[in-house]
C-alpha cells in the first residue's frame, strides 16, 4: 500500500538555500534566544528574594578590579591627545584650546568608549568563561537543583554590577585622561593644573558631562547581558568554554561600538 | 522539633504516607533522532533504595534530570512528591527540589566557594533565619556525618575526588531532604573509596529514611546499597526487582551484566 501524498509538504532545501538562509537563521535564532533570555533575567531580578551579597561580590570584581586598567588607558589616551592635537593647533594658532580640546574629547567621548571596550575585554571574557566552566561543570545545573534561580544569582547580579560600575569606572578613566593630559602638556609649556582645568571646563555645562558619562551603562547592560548568556549556553568541554569568552568578547565589544554611534546621536538630539 | 522540619512544605507529607515519593510514569525523552528513555516506569517509597543500571547512554542521568525537573519528558509524568515536575510552575518546581538532594556525577562543587560555603549554600537559600552560627553548626554536623572534619576551608580543587563526593553529599542533606538522587557514587573512585562510600550511604539511609535512585554502573554497589534494582536498555527497563530475583531471571541482558561483575 502506497503512502498518501503530502499535501503541503516543503520541497527539500538545495545546498544553495542551505547555504543562504543557514546564517540568516541562526542570527535571528540567537537574537530570539538572547531576548528569552533577558526577559528571564529581568523577571528573575524584580522578584524577592534579592541576592545583594552576590551583586556587592561582584561590584568589587568588576569594578575595583578593572579600576587600575580603566584609569591606565585613560591616562594614556589623555597622554596621546595633549601631544597629537598640540602640533595641529599649534599650526593654527589656536594653542589656547589645549586644555578644551583634550577635556572635551576625553570626557565626551574617549573616556566612555575607552572604559566600554577594556571592560569588554576584561570583565566580558571573565563572565563568558567563569559562567560557560559553570555550565560545563553542571555547577549550574546544581544551583538549579538547590531550588535557586541561576538567572537571578548569576546572571542579573552580573548584569548589574556591569550597569553600576561603568560610569563609575568611566569617571576614574575621565579624570585620569584629563591628568595625564594636563602632565603631557606642561612637560612641553608649563601650566598650572587649576588653569589647564579653567580653560578646559570654559563654557561647558552639565549636560556635556553627564550624558555620555552615563551613557556608559547602556554599555554596562550590553557587556554583562552578552558575557551571561554567551556562558550560560556554553556546551562542550574545554573547547566550549574558550569559545564563549571570545564570543563573549567579540559580540560585547562590537555592540558597545555599535550603541556608542546610537546614543552619540541620541544625546546630541536630546541636549542639542 | 529540628527546624528543618517546620520548614518542610505540605507536599513532603505525600511521602509519609503510603504514597509514593517518587513515581514515574511512562516517560520517553528523545534529543533529534535518538530516543534514550521509552515509556520509564517505576516507584520509590520512602525507605527504599532504588538502583538503576544500564550500559552508557541509555538514559539513566536523564532520568534523573527529569525528576528534579532539569529536562523535561517529552511524554509521561514524574510525579515527585505530588509534583509532576514536567507539568508543575517554577513555584511549585522550587517547592519539590527543596525537598530534594542530587548528587551529581562529578560533584558539581563550586569551585570559587570553600567546602564549608558550599555546604552552606542550600542553607543560606532556603533557611534564612538561621544565624550564622546556627549555619556553621549544620555545616560542621554535615560535614561530620560524612567524615570530613576539619576540611571546612578547603577548596575543592585541593581535595580528592572521593572527598568531593562526599562534600557533594554533605550538600545533598543540607536541607534534610525526603529525596536523595545520587548520579554515580562511585564512578571514577578506587575500591576501597567506592566501599567507604557505598557504607557512607547506606548509614545516611538508615538514619534518614529517604527515597533514593542510585544512577550506576557498578553493580557491587547497587547489590549493596539497594533495595531493588531497575536495569535499563534501550530506553526502556528490562527487569526491576531484587539482588536475588535479577540472579534468578534467565533474561539473556541481565545475565551479562550480572556476570561481569560476579
Amino acid at each position: 500500500m502506497s503512502s498518501p501524498p503530502q499535501v503541503n509538504a516543503l520541497p527539500p532545501e538545495t545546498p544553495v538555500e542551505h547555504a543562504a538562509f543557514h546564517p540568516i537563521a541562526s542570527f535571528l535564532n540567537w537574537f530570539g534566544e538572547f531576548g528569552i533570555f533577558l526577559w528571564r533575567v529581568f523577571r528573575s531580578a524584580v522578584a524577592p528574594p534579592y541576592e545583594f551579597a552576590e551583586f556587592i561580590r561582584q561590584l568589587d570584581e568588576i569594578g575595583s578590579k578593572s579600576l587600575p586598567l580603566v584609569a591606565a588607558a585613560g591616562g594614556a589616551i589623555g597622554v596621546v591627545l595633549a601631544l597629537e592635537t598640540r602640533s595641529s593647533l599649534v599650526r593654527f594658532g589656536a594653542k589656547s584650546l589645549l586644555p578644551a580640546t583634550v577635556v572635551f574629547a576625553v570626557v565626551t567621548e574617549m573616556g566612555p568608549i575607552i572604559t566600554g571596550l577594556i571592560v569588554s575585554g576584561r570583565v566580558g571574557a571573565g563572565i563568558g568563561a567563569e559562567l560557560a566552566a559553570m555550565r560545563v561543570t553542571e555547577q549550574i545545573d546544581a544551583i538549579e537543583a538547590s531550588a535557586v534561580d541561576p538567572y537571578k544569582l548569576l546572571a542579573a547580579t552580573r548584569i548589574l554590577a556591569c550597569i553600576v560600575a561603568l560610569p563609575l569606572l568611566t569617571l576614574a578613566a575621565s579624570f585620569s585622561g584629563v591628568l595625564m593630559g594636563w602632565v603631557a602638556d606642561t612637560l612641553i609649556e608649563p601650566i598650572t593644573l587649576g588653569h589647564f582645568i579653567a580653560m578646559g571646563f570654559k563654557g561647558a555645562g552639565f549636560k556635556d558631562f553627564l550624558p555620555p558619562t552615563f551613557k556608559t551603562s547602556v554599555y554596562g547592560l550590553i557587556i554583562g547581558a552578552i558575557a551571561c548568556f554567551t556562558g550560560m549556553r556554553a556546551k562542550g568541554g574545554a573547547e566550549g568554554v574558550g569559545s564563549a569568552a571570545t564570543t563573549s568578547v567579540v559580540l560585547s565589544s562590537l555592540f558597545v561600538i555599535l550603541a556608542d554611534v546610537i546614543l552619540v546621536k541620541l544625546i546630541l538630539l536630546i541636549f542639542p | 522539633m529540628p527546624v528543618s522540619e517546620l520548614s518542610k512544605p505540605a507536599s513532603a507529607k505525600v511521602a509519609e504516607g503510603n504514597q509514593p515519593a517518587i513515581a514515574i510514569q511512562n516517560v520517553a525523552k528523545s534529543f533529534g533522532s535518538q530516543r534514550v528513555l521509552d515509556g520509564v516506569t517505576f516507584h520509590v517509597r520512602r525507605g527504599e533504595t532504588l538502583a538503576v543500571l544500564g550500559r552508557s547512554g541509555t538514559g539513566k542521568s536523564v532520568l534523573l534530570r527529569i525528576i528534579v525537573g532539569l529536562q523535561t519528558p517529552d511524554s509521561g509524568s514524574a510525579l515527585v512528591l505530588g509534583t509532576d515536575m514536567a507539568e508543575a510552575d517554577e513555584a511549585a518546581i522550587a517547592a519539590a527540589r527543596t525537598q530534594m538532594g542530587f548528587l551529581f556525577q562529578h560533584a558539581a562543587l563550586y569551585d570559587s566557594l570553600t567546602v564549608e560555603e558550599n555546604v552552606a549554600f542550600p542553607l543560606l537559600h532556603h533557611r534564612s533565619h538561621m544565624s550564622p552560627s546556627e549555619r556553621k553548626d549544620r555545616v560542621r554536623d554535615l560535614l561530620h556525618e560524612v567524615g570530613l572534619d576539619g576540611h571546612l576551608k578547603k577548596m575543592p580543587s585541593n581535595i580528592s575526588g572521593g572527598m568531593q563526593k562526599r562534600v557533594g553529599l554533605a550538600r545533598a542533606l543540607a536541607l534534610d531532604p525526603v529525596i536523595l538522587l545520587l548520579d554515580e557514587p562511585t564512578a571514577g573512585l578506587d575500591p576501597i573509596s567506592s566501599g567507604e562510600i557505598d557504607e557512607l550511604i547506606l548509614k545516611l539511609q538508615e538514619e534518614h529514611q529517604m527515597a533514593s535512585i542510585v544512577v550506576t554502573h557498578d553493580m557491587v554497589s547497587a547489590r549493596t546499597i539497594a533495595s531493588r534494582i531497575a536495569l535499563m536498555d534501550k530506553g526502556k527497563v528490562v527487569i526491576e526487582g531484587s539482588f536475588d530475583e535479577l540472579k534468578q531471571s534467565g533474561e539473556k541482558f541481565v545475565s551479562q551484566f550480572l556476570h561481569r561483575d560476579f
